[in-house]
């Protein structure tokens, strides 16, 4: 209070002008927070709602995937890899056995290309799903995530008839795929994925030119494609900056040579464009995989080299040498040539590379999953800081870094 | 890769690119790790090869060799679509390598996955050197061969849990109580 009896001054001058100091507000964005997706903990520096500085902590989710991957034989790496990017397990799966056939130098059959594309694409209409779905929640719009959820868990559903499990699938096997696809799932699957379309439009007529989404997205979490290129970003992220890099048309792989796709751009790099390139490729994963249905041949699934693959059983009953193959296969693990690879695939993440070094043993000597969430999450400071802390929601949702990549 | 980039890295530096060769697809170039900055600034700067993009950058342990530790840098072009490792040789005796942050931002969690993992130091960060995974306090780099698979460095101590208390139970001459009279495995003390 200023002491009026012994003011000269004008009084309303002094009082105004008085400068007044702020200090920063730190926040713990804390591990278990419904908007933080997969335990991580931010430190953020607050002026008023303004971040100055963000601070991300990882390492809850770390469960020794590298170490674990080193004492066990190749075929037993499977699952750990399914745990990896939890959403879209497949991708995850053949990129990792893409890596395994490289090193060793095999070929797989045609037929299983097909089934390794389709699987491929189902999970990355779900990861999306899941990417759209989690951030419209916390956005606030709880009915796009209910869509989303519906449409995510029909495409499981299908996963699960040809798989045998709904997320971590554990399919497919060095030299092919293990299970052929079942009777009558094509006709299914063409079903649901015009099912799917359906819910898919009716989150785009909620989201996209919905006036409260636009103010929350369109602006927010800025990149510059030298910045995004900087920071090691691929995929949807990179694509939204105007960059134009996706594996399947950079280093075709599989069959992406011979289905017709497009790979959306974006032009500002906010997180209005992240959400329209996500939505834009589940379109286009649902044609590639009807394309391949077309294109589909019947044929093997698997090489027929009994160094790398299990011999089938009558003749493992039967004959001596089955006997011993599959002894060896099962005891020693697969004798991957000794050599390092790096082998990259494009996840629904962005581009997922595996730097693997074998000894020529029957176990890995290193396993290492170049997870494209690190980099995202190393650039979401640079994302935003100066502006405002709900603008951090967006932005972190549409990055879609998955705890179990990230922190392997 | 083409192997007119990898020419021009050598006639660039020489003696410098200690060897260069192709495996399985990947163009690697080895250096050492004095002229690691230099080589990555150049490929970075440079208009022919443009590998403005780092996409990894990781660390494998071999044990039986001197140097131990080997580093691998995997960088990028988008523009002219090519790939290249670059390897570096680090001692176990003087982990220290200088820090490529300055020019790639991406390296900046993948350096810290190294010392983390590897305890391979990095000098002249443009941020601190913090552990990735583990937490602050922990001793020890995990992924090393040396380090067991289930390492335990005793910091956590690890409580004897003799039973959680689950409440009265279900109600006396029941079917579950009757049930609830003989223990399962799971609920029978842990014997250390």
């Amino acid at each position: 209070m200023p002491d009026t009896k012994n003011m000269t001054v004008d009084l309303q001058e002094d009082v105004l002008d008085v400068s007044l100091e702020t200090k920063s507000m730190r926040l713990n964005m804390g591990p278990s927070h419904p908007a933080s997706h997969g335990t991580v903990r931010f430190n953020i520096e607050l002026d008023g709602e303004v971040i100055r500085s963000l601070d991300v902590e990882i390492g809850f989710l770390h469960r020794g995937f590298e170490k674990s991957c080193e004492n066990s034989t190749w075929t037993q790496c499977l699952p750990y890899t399914d745990r990896l990017n939890y959403v879209s397990a497949m991708c995850n799966n053949f990129g990792f056995l893409t890596a395994v056939e490289k090193l060793a130098g095999i070929e797989i059959p045609e037929r299983a290309k097909y089934i390794r594309t389709i699987g491929a694409e189902l999970h990355r209409i779900c990861d999306h799903l899941t990417c759209v779905g989690a951030m419209a929640m916390e956005l606030g719009g709880f009915t796009p995530f209910l869509y989303a959820v519906e449409a995510r868990d029909m495409l499981w559903d299908r996963v699960a008839e040809l798989t045998g499990a709904r997320l971590t699938t554990t399919y497919g096997r060095i030299g092919g795929v293990n299970r052929d696809l079942p009777e009558g799932w094509v006709q299914k699957m063409k079903d649901t994925l015009a099912r799917v379309a359906e819910l898919r439009e009716d989150i785009n007529t909620l989201l996209t030119h919905n006036r409260i989404f636009l103010e929350r997205t369109k602006g927010t979490g800025k990149m510059s494609a030298e910045m995004a290129i900087n920071h090691g970003f691929t995929g949807p992220v990179l694509r939204a900056s105007g960059v134009d890099y996706d594996v399947r048309k950079a280093h075709p792989y599989w069959v992406y040579d011979r289905v017709e796709f497009e790979v959306p751009l974006g032009t500002e790099g906010d997180n209005y464009d992240r959400y329209a390139v996500r939505m834009e490729e589940m379109r286009q994963s649902e044609r590639i995989i009807l394309q391949c249905f077309e294109q589909m041949e019947p044929g093997p699934i698997l090489i027929d080299d009994w160094r790398y693959v299990l011999p089938p059983k009558n003749e493992v009953y039967s004959t001596i040498e089955g006997v011993i193959g599959h002894f060896k296969h099962v005891m020693e693990g697969i004798k991957i040539p000794a050599g390092t690879v790096y082998s990259y695939t494009e996840s629904p993440n962005g581009e997922l590379g595996w730097y693997l070094v074998s000894d020529g043993s029957g176990r890995p000597y290193k396993v290492h999953c170049r997870a494209p969430g690190i980099q995202l999450l190393g650039g979401l400071e640079d994302m935003v800081v100066g502006s405002l802390l709900p603008d951090l929601i967006p932005t972190f949702d549409l990055i879609n870094m998955i705890g179990g990549e990230v922190e392997q | 890769m083409s192997e007119a980039a990898v020419r021009r890295l050598q006639d660039r530096f020489g003696e410098k690119i200690l060897r260069a060769f192709s495996e399985h697809g990947n163009d690697v170039v080895v250096v050492a790790r004095e002229d690691l900055l230099e080589v990555a600034r150049f490929c970075h700067d440079d208009e022919e090869l443009d590998l403005k993009l780092p996409t990894t950058l990781t660390c494998v342990d071999y044990i039986d060799e001197k140097p131990r530790f080997e580093l691998v840098y995997v960088l990028y072009s988008v523009r002219k679509k090519h790939r290249l490792q670059i390897r570096v040789r680090v001692e176990e005796g003087d982990p220290e390598v200088p820090s490529l942050t300055p020019i790639y931002r991406g390296l900046d969690y993948w350096e810290r996955y190294c010392w983390d993992m590897y305890g391979i130091r990095f000098t002249g960060r443009t941020k601190p050197l913090k552990r990735l995974w583990m937490w602050e306090g922990f001793d020890g780099h995990p992924l090393r061969k040396d380090f067991p698979l289930r390492g335990r460095t005793g910091q956590i101590p690890e409580l004897d849990i003799k039973d959680i208390y689950r409440g009265p139970g279900p109600g006396p001459g029941s079917e579950p109580a009757r049930r609830a009279a003989t223990p399962r495995p799971s609920q029978l003390p842990i014997v250390k």
